[in-house]
């Protein structure tokens, strides 16, 4: 034995440990010394920045953007919800991307080799801007469940991978958003890994009926809510009320 | 400072009951990440790996960051992601979107020999006392919550700058890229490690 112990690593009640050993992939990957902590006068970085100009009307509707021959097959589904700072105010104008599976479980992705069907008319890809309201809508199909290797007959849960900009360094987030009532979440180490009760329950996206679209698409809520430095250095003096 | 009041959070429209309201937890990006961040599937005018285009009259030096993303047993991730945040040759961070040069670059693993390479300027002192730096943000399969790194270069006065002061001294090299002139111009080499022998100095924010 010439390795000492990795010590524990604690970013915070609300996010995982680096080390977290249900989670394989991390044993060799979590750092062993503890975290410097920034200082805050440091931290302070805007950014980043990302205009309107770059995106395309459908880059947030998966069911249409990667349309080569017809519809996409699956579950339609739509996501609305807000993107909020740490003290529940709207997080405007910023930059939401999202990747997925298809509804049989399989990503657009070289090195996705399990045994279900590619979907040619989709990839499961979408990016979007939040409104002034702090709002993002996302258009989708719902993915399917799909086995990965970490232990004996492992499966993920249906996700949704979200990568989120707010307005700063600190605030920038990846996460992934759930389904109620997923048995498979139960089993899951990356969905475990969060210490956090409530911060679990915050990863759930909630169905609402009066989001569902009748005959085409059932709603879920899903808002978001960045930590980090609450700074909001584009913020506009508060004039719409 | 604005004043806008804390929005509620109505059990009818949010997933967030009032009781439960806080951060959202960090997750993985997973394996297959470069599908909806770095890849041109479907979408394109994605963020890349080059913060100016050929050409750009945005001034200063052109680099490139080049290196691997190393695990516990000197192993080159295949699946990591950086991003880089950083100002400008003037030390200037951009503060709005249509500004010329916005700071921001994204790169991956995924290439013939894991290597990750970042074309961008070469950024400026942000003020009195810091060193030029590169702001880095890295996800990788592996990595539940996300690890925040920056990288100063060799060729710079590195020795009064307080971020740097934090770090032991005999950590502080896991920071500072080497410089080498290429027919393609400077590049500066850094490869992160994970963790054991040489890791990489990690900030907690």
């Amino acid at each position: 034995m010439t390795q000492s112990p990795p010590k524990p690593q604690q970013p915070g009640s609300v996010h995982a440990p680096h080390l977290f050993p249900p989670y394989t992939s991390s044993v060799k990957r979590a750092p062993h010394e503890l975290l410097i902590p920034l200082p805050a006068a440091l931290e302070n970085l805007h950014g980043p920045v990302f205009g309107s100009g770059r995106l395309r009307p459908d880059d947030h509707d998966t069911t249409r953007n990667a349309r080569v021959n017809g519809e996409p097959l699956g579950e339609r589904v739509i996501v609305r919800g807000r993107l909020l700072d740490s003290s529940g105010r709207p997080v405007r104008g910023a930059l939401i991307e999202t990747w997925q599976a298809n509804a049989a479980g399989r990503y657009v992705h070289a090195r996705d080799t399990h045994d279900a069907p590619l979907d040619p008319n989709f990839t499961g890809t979408a990016r979007m801007l939040t409104d002034e309201r702090g709002e993002y809508e996302l258009i989708s199909i719902k993915p399917g469940a799909y086995p990965w290797g970490n232990h004996p007959n492992a499966w993920r849960p249906a996700h949704i991978h979200f990568s989120v900009f707010g307005t700063g360094f600190t605030q920038r987030l990846v996460s992934q958003m759930y389904f109620p009532g997923d048995p498979l979440l139960a089993y899951d180490p990356i969905y475990g890994s969060i210490p956090d009760e409530k911060g679990r329950q915050r990863l759930i996206s909630r169905f609402d009926l009066n989001l569902t679209q009748p005959n085409w698409a059932l709603g879920y809520r899903f808002d978001i809510v960045l930590g980090g430095s609450a700074q909001t250095p584009f913020e506009e003096p508060d004039h719409d009320h | 400072m604005t004043t806008e009041p804390r929005a509620p959070l109505l059990p009818e429209d949010s997933n967030v009951p009032a009781e439960a309201f806080g951060p959202s937890p960090s997750q993985t990006v997973g394996p297959y990440f470069h599908q909806g961040l770095v890849s041109f599937q479907g979408l394109t005018g994605l963020l890349g790996d080059r913060t100016v285009e050929a050409g750009s009259d945005v001034p200063g030096e052109r680099i490139t960051l080049t290196g691997r993303v190393l695990d516990g047993d000197g192993q080159p991730i295949e699946d990591a992601l950086i991003e880089v945040w950083q100002a400008d040759a003037g030390g200037q961070y951009a503060d709005r979107a249509d500004a010329p040069f916005t700071g921001y670059s994204r790169a991956h693993t995924r290439t013939p020999g894991h290597i990750l390479r970042i074309h961008t300027v070469k950024p400026g002192s942000a003020g009195p006392g810091l060193a030029p730096r590169l702001n880095v943000w890295l996800g990788m399969r592996g990595l539940l919550t996300h690890l925040i790194t920056v990288v100063y270069f060799e060729d710079e006065d590195n020795a009064s700058d307080p971020l740097l002061a934090l770090v032991p001294a005999h950590r502080r090299l896991t920071l500072i890229a080497r410089r080498e002139e290429t027919p393609d111009g400077p590049v500066y080499r850094l490869d992160f490690r994970m963790q054991g022998e040489g890791e990489t100095v990690f900030f907690a924010p």
